[in-house]
């Protein structure tokens, strides 16, 4: 796939909101966001500059899909202030140079492929020409076709392409692969960086660090309505990027506090946690882990090292934010 | 695009993808002519009644118009709002005037194809003969004074959910014809009756639309509250939409 875009300026003449080149595409300042007695999201702020690519990671439930949509004007936030290109949201001016993509594979299932296309593009002043995005999405062949006869996988490439029909400043992407096979979800990405390439400003969600790895450059963890995490891809991944090293203990004198306390001093080690005579380490750095249990003499057993998932990431992710927070308070 | 514009695209798609579900077009075009069908034909005193069978048809005509209305649009826009598609839409650079005037211009285009077979039946089997004139100006008032429901019917959809949408639509739309002298004429109204049904929308709809076809029925009071109920769930319809956000997640 190629993407080639040359009327793609920091300030269009005549825009309708009044950004100077610069100036930050998403501002978020202090935006909470309740659903009854549910806090979605809890005073976050982010602020994202022109060309930037940002991951927003974070398991399910974490805050992610309120924050974008928040961004896109779908809902008001209940404290706090979101500006996008210098504008509310929720005025259809703000708009004109955002692109999105609808969640799930949700397309009008009795419109054909190019109609949903034409719907869309006659939304912003200058799209790109039905038939090259078709073809630049592998989608030309199925122009005649109802979304509803589409696969899963050609759904979700018609979703992304309807994000970028406008020539967009701004794409915002909610789980964009979720459902693809490996070649569909290689194929998106590389649309996604020839758009960043061309000066696009990406913002996206996953809640798969492969994804996240191959993609952003910034990366923002959420979790719980609250930014946890907002760093260089690298620094990130140093935090989140876990081993679990697990193992038994046979019961005897290693029982007491005492042990637990050696086990999470470990160097390398992010989380202790111990169940019986099994024993759970969180750690960057694995093989530092062994060796450290090794030098220590600790008689582990069963050793088990696998890569942990991001969930058991967050939960060391949250407790070092709690406290950093006490700290500070 | 102008709004104008953009207002017009809407609605073509919306037409076409009720237009791809040819079954529903074609139980909203027969509904109102199996009503005259089953309801006005058989009683002889009325179909051979040059002035009884137009105002029957005129009836059922804004009955047909608004039960679509309310129900299209009712249940119609709750259902789409529980699409994934209908959020998406809500990102496009379009505001409220574009997405309710196309909901409002392909409601008047199913309204009007819905009048069709029921104008030739009353045509060909009763003694309704109001000349093309008064016709074409029938026609035309059904559906300007079938906007209020429109509106309500937009103000269900985007204010409820698609099951509370349907069950309201029913509650309203019924009494409301009823009261509003659709099935049966106000002639045979008790006193009561007869001036409640005075402030209703179906009511001087209904009258509106008879004096367009027979050159007599309707009062001053018939224009005012047709026009007041116009604006105010007209008002009610922008006012909803735009407190919407879509899906509710709790």
């Amino acid at each position: 796939m190629h993407t080639a875009t040359s009327t793609r300026t920091g300030a269009l003449p005549g825009a309708p909101t009044g950004t100077a080149p610069g100036d930050p595409v998403i501002e978020a300042r202090g935006v909470t966001r309740r659903f009854g007695a549910v806090t979605a999201l809890d005073a976050v702020d982010l602020v994202v500059e022109p060309g930037e690519l940002v991951g927003l990671l974070g398991p399910n439930g974490a805050g992610k899909t309120t924050l974008l949509s928040l961004v896109t004007g779908q809902r008001r936030p209940d404290a706090g202030v979101v500006r996008l290109f210098g504008g509310d949201p929720r005025d259809p001016r703000s708009r004109t140079r955002l692109g999105t993509t609808p969640q799930e594979t949700g397309l009008p299932p009795t419109l054909r492929v190019a109609e949903v296309v034409d719907f869309v593009a006659r939304h912003y002043p200058d799209p790109r020409p039905t038939g090259a995005l078709l073809e630049e999405f592998g989608l030309a062949p199925l122009a005649r076709r109802q979304t509803g006869g589409l696969s899963g996988g050609e759904k979700r490439r018609l979703a992304v392409a309807l994000a970028l029909v406008g020539n967009p400043e701004l794409v915002v992407l909610d789980e964009p692969t979720t459902g693809l096979d490996v070649d569909g979800r290689h194929a998106l990405w590389e649309a996604l960086l020839a758009y960043h390439a061309s000066g696009g400003t990406l913002v996206l969600t996953s809640h798969y660090l492969e994804e996240v790895q191959a993609l952003a450059q910034r990366v923002v963890v959420v979790d719980h309505g609250r930014v946890l995490a907002d760093d260089g891809l690298d620094a990130v991944l140093a935090r989140v990027a876990m081993r679990r090293v697990a193992f038994r203990l046979p019961p005897g004198p290693l029982d007491g506090a005492a042990t637990h306390a050696r086990l999470a001093a470990l160097p390398g080690v992010a989380d202790a946690v111990r169940e019986g005579d099994r024993v759970d380490l969180l750690a960057s750095d694995a093989d530092e882990v062994v060796r450290g249990l090794v030098a220590a003499g600790v008689p582990f057993r069963d050793l088990d090292v696998r890569r942990a998932s991001l969930e058991e990431a967050f939960l060391t992710l949250t407790r070092a934010g709690g406290a950093d927070q006490e700290v500070a308070a | 695009m102008s709004a104008l514009a953009l207002t017009w695209h809407h609605a073509r798609y919306q037409l076409l993808e009720t237009v791809r579900v040819p079954i529903a077009v074609v139980g909203m075009m027969l509904f109102p002519a199996l009503a005259l069908a089953f309801f006005v034909l058989p009683q002889q005193e009325v179909a051979q009644s040059p002035t009884a069978a137009a105002a029957a048809v005129a009836q059922l005509a804004l009955f047909a118009v608004m039960s679509t209305f309310t129900f299209t649009y009712g249940a119609g826009v709750a259902e789409d709002r529980a699409l994934p598609f209908d959020a998406y839409v809500r990102t496009l650079p379009a505001g409220p005037g574009a997405r309710l005037g196309g909901r409002l211009v392909s409601g008047l285009v199913l309204g009007l194809a819905s009048l069709a077979p029921l104008v030739l039946l009353g045509w060909l089997f009763t003694a309704a003969d109001p000349g093309v004139g008064r016709l074409l100006l029938g026609v035309a008032t059904v559906l300007v004074a079938a906007v209020p429901f429109l509106c309500l019917g937009l103000a269900i959809g985007y204010g409820l959910s698609t099951k509370a949408a349907l069950a309201v639509a029913q509650v309203v739309l019924f009494p409301l014809a009823f009261a509003g002298g659709l099935f049966l004429p106000p002639q045979m109204f008790p006193a009561w009756l007869d001036t409640l049904s005075g402030f209703l929308p179906s009511r001087a709809g209904r009258d509106v639309v008879v004096q367009a076809v027979l050159g007599t029925g309707a009062t001053a009071q018939d224009y005012v509250v047709l026009a007041a109920w116009t604006l105010a769930l007209g008002a009610l319809a922008v006012w909803v939409y735009r407190r919407d956000e879509g899906r509710r997640f709790r």
